[in-house]
């Protein structure tokens, strides 16, 4: 018998992505929403998830590996894909595009974002506060590259989500793919939101 | 008499397997109801280019002449069609005509489509039914199943379903959408059934139904309007049971 450990990677991959991965996602940016409710909300929600048991453990298994696996795997398949838009310019030949560049701007956007906020805050040069996320914010350069990351990886779950629909095999017919096309489009829209809104906050204040 | 009318061809070619290629224009003959086929045919009865040189005739391939066989399958205009399917009077001129560009080029439009009988070759795309004594006759099929199942076999190995994929290329080992489709048509077969295990482990293998990233591009360009994308989601689920059967175990793991 041939090799089949592609098949694995690849399911593993497409799996990964919903869970943890977007899972984490969704949880991230809701918390993140307290911050609309007050400076103290926001403090509050974070530094309940950061005072979660064994939350180092926590983020090495549910956060940092899977993403990391995901990362390499989906950087060789956005590279070993022939972009051809042009010549067939159908609605899911575009998805199947945008889900490959987005998970690239993804990638740069979280490498930056852990950067400066997760491993500062773990070397002591930060807090874990309001504060931080209102002082990077509130550089314009900053808030629009975090306004693109946020609708990138929103993007990419929402649309990632379509396709583990298909690669698992439960969304079979024309029609209910379809349907789930417009299911995957109202959590982009209700998830990027909730990271606009709480992108917002921490800038203007308002 | 008044002029005759011309069809102006643009035909991307290639002398052989390595050398580079190169465009050659003809004028040829318009003729009323002409195929793209006929026009090829018309440069090899008077193999001379558009400035008057006397040149090689192209080649392509052909067979059926009824868009049945594949063999006839070129970039038309910038989209992949059967050329013997391919009416001028419903083209643009200057019309081009190249050879697909997912496939190594023979000479001219001929490519070399070896790749997706391979690919058969991986998934098991056939129903083995040897034996020395009369077997009798087979199970029978649901019409409705033998309905859908109809559709799935009307594949012609064209190849236009890989040449829109953008999975499919030199850069990655995806056998692309037919041959995942050919799975699943042999596996509803109520005897192909009885080894849809040996068909499921092939889209398994390596460059198998893995390399399939939902473009959805084969479902709207393929010419018998085949269902690529509901065949594999369909295999996609049978292949993801067939692996959880294969590691925990099961007694209808076959
Ligand atoms: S599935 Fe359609 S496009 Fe693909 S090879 Fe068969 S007939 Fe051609
Ligand atoms: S010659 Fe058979 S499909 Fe065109």
């Amino acid at each position: 018998m041939a090799d089949q450990r592609e098949f694995f990677y690849r399911r593993l991959h497409s799996f990964l992505g919903v869970v943890p991965i977007g899972i984490f996602l969704t949880q991230h940016l809701i918390v993140n929403h307290f911050a609309v409710y007050g400076e103290e909300s926001f403090n509050k929600a974070a530094g309940f998830m950061a005072g979660l048991p064994f939350v180092l453990l926590l983020e090495i298994f549910i956060i940092y590996l899977p993403i990391l696996y995901h990362a390499i795997l989906g950087v060789y398949i956005a590279f070993t894909a022939n972009y051809n838009t042009k010549r067939y310019g159908f609605f899911r030949n575009w998805m199947f595009a945008l889900q490959r560049i987005t998970g690239l701007i993804t990638l740069v956007f979280i490498a930056w974002h852990v950067w400066e906020t997760r491993v500062q805050i773990g070397l002591g040069n930060a807090d874990l506060d309001y504060s931080l996320m209102e002082g990077i914010l509130t550089n314009p350069f900053m808030f629009w590259f975090y306004i693109v990351g946020v609708i990138a990886a929103v993007f990419h779950f929402a649309n990632g989500l379509w396709s583990v629909l298909v690669s698992f095999g439960i969304t079979q017919t024309p029609k209910s793919q379809k349907i789930a096309t417009y299911a995957c489009i109202l959590v982009f829209f209700v998830i990027s939101y909730l990271g606009v809104r709480t992108l917002i906050q921490f800038a203007y204040g308002i | 008499m008044a002029e005759q009318k011309t069809v102006t061809f643009i035909i991307t070619r290639q002398d052989s397997p390595d050398s580079t290629p190169y465009e050659e224009i003809f004028e040829v003959p318009y003729r009323k109801n002409m195929n793209v086929i006929s026009g090829l045919m018309e440069i090899r009865k008077n193999p001379v280019n558009a400035k008057g040189e006397n040149t090689t005739p192209v080649q392509w391939d052909m067979n059926c002449l009824e868009e049945v066989c594949g063999a006839c399958s070129m970039v038309i205009n910038g989209t992949p069609r059967q050329s013997c399917a391919a009416l001028v009077d419903h083209l643009e001129t200057p019309i081009r005509l190249e050879p697909m560009s997912t496939f190594p080029v023979v000479r001219d439009l001929i490519v070399d489509r070896e790749r997706m009988f391979d690919a058969l070759k991986q998934v098991k795309a056939w129903i083995p039914l040897d034996g020395t004594h009369d077997l009798g006759p087979g199970p029978r099929m649901p019409e409705k199943k033998r309905q859908w199942a109809y559709e799935l076999s009307k594949c012609m190995t064209c190849g236009v379903c890989l040449e829109a994929c953008p999975n499919v290329n030199d850069k990655s080992n995806f056998i692309g959408p037919a041959a995942i489709s050919q799975a699943r048509l042999f596996n509803s077969h109520p005897t192909g059934e009885m080894f849809a295990s040996d068909r499921l482990e092939g889209l398994m293998e390596d460059g198998g139904i893995g390399g399939c990233g939902n473009s959805q591009n084969c479902v709207q360009v393929c010419p018998k309007g085949i269902p690529l994308t509901t065949s594999i989601a369909a295999m996609n689920r049978a292949t993801n049971i067939q692996a959880f059967k294969n590691f925990f175990g099961s007694d209808n793991a076959h």
